[in-house]
């Protein structure tokens, strides 16, 4: 059975290595401070203790206040899943460093978090829309995403 | 004299048979040889995750049916394991059973497809090996009527168990589709597996380390024809996977033909795990009682499964209201593009159709 690992035990591994970079955790995740989570990765990846070699997924929930990046790791070796956290700032321009150079996976779902979340990832390239067109307006899993008018109307009748 | 090549930029797709649905490759050419691919997707944004914010939890089901349309079985399953580990319920052990019975024989269902329109695209036997595929999945969707009413939106699967017991003409059909269908699956392998055509342009095309698979969170047959024997069913057992016995068949070369050749090894154990379900199951109630309106307690559930693409979840988050808060996709085959680019670099055009199939990805699941 897949063991999922404690935030409060993934914590306690990261204190040693990144002092300040654990915001909080409970039993099912850990808070890291955002500037750190790319660092963060890159060594859960690749510390033999860890092993984390597969991003399972990588999504976003917006609580108004803040934005708040979820980071499911895989290890296929030790068959253990972690919940990473990560919170972004501010309404106009959250962003954080993008771990796309951790795992390949996070390529395209980075993208679609920007997309339709509006949650920016820096120092990586090829930022663009997914899933939406090129010169669509807003990001429409926002909580306060409004449909914009039509610019036609249907004619009368029917 | 020599000759000089301009790079070509040609596009494929959105509508074209061969692309799965509504999927665009922008493809850049010297002479033959592909040196740049780029997909374009999102031509069948259906903004399902946005539209679940917006539904009472047992409403949503009918949304995942649309997601992966090949394999609504699955996507139900999903949906309503994330659903009982918010809410802390579990459903009757008959219910259990009929799910693994339905989505395994989903999966058959869906590999069949897969194999199908990877012969039909490699273009060898003018479609005969497509329709034999489809002739063997036209059972198994009279099966899901007589379980649900529906082939293919199914909406089978309910939060505490299923819509409801099978019929009585139900076992006589699975009966004899299991007596069938090994038949069925020597002669697919028969016609195919040594044909020279499909061994020479299939075999050794496009690999995919078992290094760079993990790394591009490839899942299911795609990571397991790289040499990765991962299945969820086998990490984290859920319903009763943990009942029956069936190996997870792996490959080396992670090329086309072995992404194919996993495909067809696991049609055989699904048939061996529906034969245990069968000498397992007993009578017993179905579905757990519990109301379909309800609100679950705060907090946030994730049941990863293995579906026949790959892993699927529903990351669901719950604010104590009727609906979800927050409802993530982790799709399969969205995942199975990331490594798009790598993958037809330095192949031509054919190749590229070729490995479209092998991937079987599903714009439905891709798009959301």
């Amino acid at each position: 059975m897949t063991t999922a690992t404690a935030g409060t035990a993934l914590a306690e591994a990261l204190r040693e290595r990144f002092p300040n970079a654990v915001q909080e955790a409970d039993a099912h995740a850990a808070w890291i401070e955002p500037s750190a989570i790319a660092d963060v990765c890159l060594f859960l990846r690749d510390d033999p203790a860890h092993d984390y070699k597969m991003l399972s997924s990588l999504t976003a929930v917006d609580y108004v206040e803040h934005f708040e990046v979820v980071y499911r790791l895989t290890s296929l070796s030790r068959n253990a899943t972690a919940l990473l956290k990560a919170r972004a700032r501010g309404r106009e321009s959250p962003s954080l460093p993008s771990v796309s150079g951790v795992w390949r996976g996070a390529d395209l779902q980075e993208r679609e978090v920007w997309d339709l979340m509006g949650v920016a990832f820096e120092g990586r390239p090829n930022l663009k829309r997914i899933l939406t067109w090129e010169g669509f307006q807003g990001h429409p899993l926002r909580r306060d995403y409004l449909e914009p008018p039509l610019p036609y109307s249907w004619p009368h009748g029917g | 004299m020599t000759l000089r090549t301009e790079p070509v930029v040609v596009n494929v797709g959105p509508h074209h048979p061969s692309t799965h649905g509504v999927f665009r490759m922008k493809l850049t050419f010297d002479g033959e040889n592909i040196i740049d691919a780029e997909p374009v997707i999102g031509y069948l944004h259906r903004g399902t995750e946005k539209l679940a914010e917006e539904r009472q939890y047992t409403q949503v089901i009918t949304l995942t049916d649309r997601l992966d349309y090949v394999s609504s079985m699955t996507n139900n399953q999903a949906y309503v394991l994330s659903c009982e580990r918010l809410v802390g319920i579990e459903p009757p052990a008959r219910g259990k059973y009929l799910r693994v019975i339905a989505a395994e024989l989903q999966r058959v269902a869906s590999h069949l497809i897969g194999v199908g329109f990877f012969l039909q695209e490699l273009g060898v036997f003018g479609g005969t090996a497509l329709m034999y595929a489809f002739r063997e999945r036209e059972r198994i969707l009279d099966m899901f009527e007589m379980l649900c009413g529906a082939r293919i939106t199914l909406s089978y699967m309910r939060i505490g168990g299923v819509l409801q017991d099978a019929p009585e003409e139900f076992w006589p059909s699975l009966r004899s589709f299991l007596d069938d269908m090994p038949g069925y699956a020597d002669e697919m392998q028969a016609l195919v597996f040594e044909s020279e055509i499909v061994r020479a342009r299939a075999i050794g095309v496009a690999p995919v380390s078992a290094e760079d698979a993990v790394a591009a969170s490839f899942t299911g047959p795609i990571l397991r024809a790289s040499g990765v024997a991962w299945d969820w069913r086998k990490a984290a057992p859920y319903d009763v996977y943990d009942q029956v016995e069936f190996e997870v068949p792996t490959c080396e070369g992670g090329d086309n033909y072995d992404r194919f050749w996993v495909r067809m090894q696991e049609v055989r154990q699904s048939l061996r795990i529906i034969e245990q379900c069968c000498a397992q199951i007993e009578p017993g109630p179905v579905r757990a009682t519990m109301a379909m309106l309800f609100r679950p307690p705060p907090g946030e559930a994730y049941v990863p499964i293995e579906a026949p693409k790959g892993e699927l979840g529903f990351y669901l988050v719950s604010d104590g209201s009727i609906a979800p808060y927050r409802c993530h996709v982790r799709s399969p085959s969205f995942m199975s593009l990331t490594l798009f680019r790598e993958m037809l670099v330095g192949w031509k055009l054919a190749d590229a159709i070729v490995t479209l199939g092998s991937l079987d990805f599903n714009m439905g699941e891709v798009d959301r």
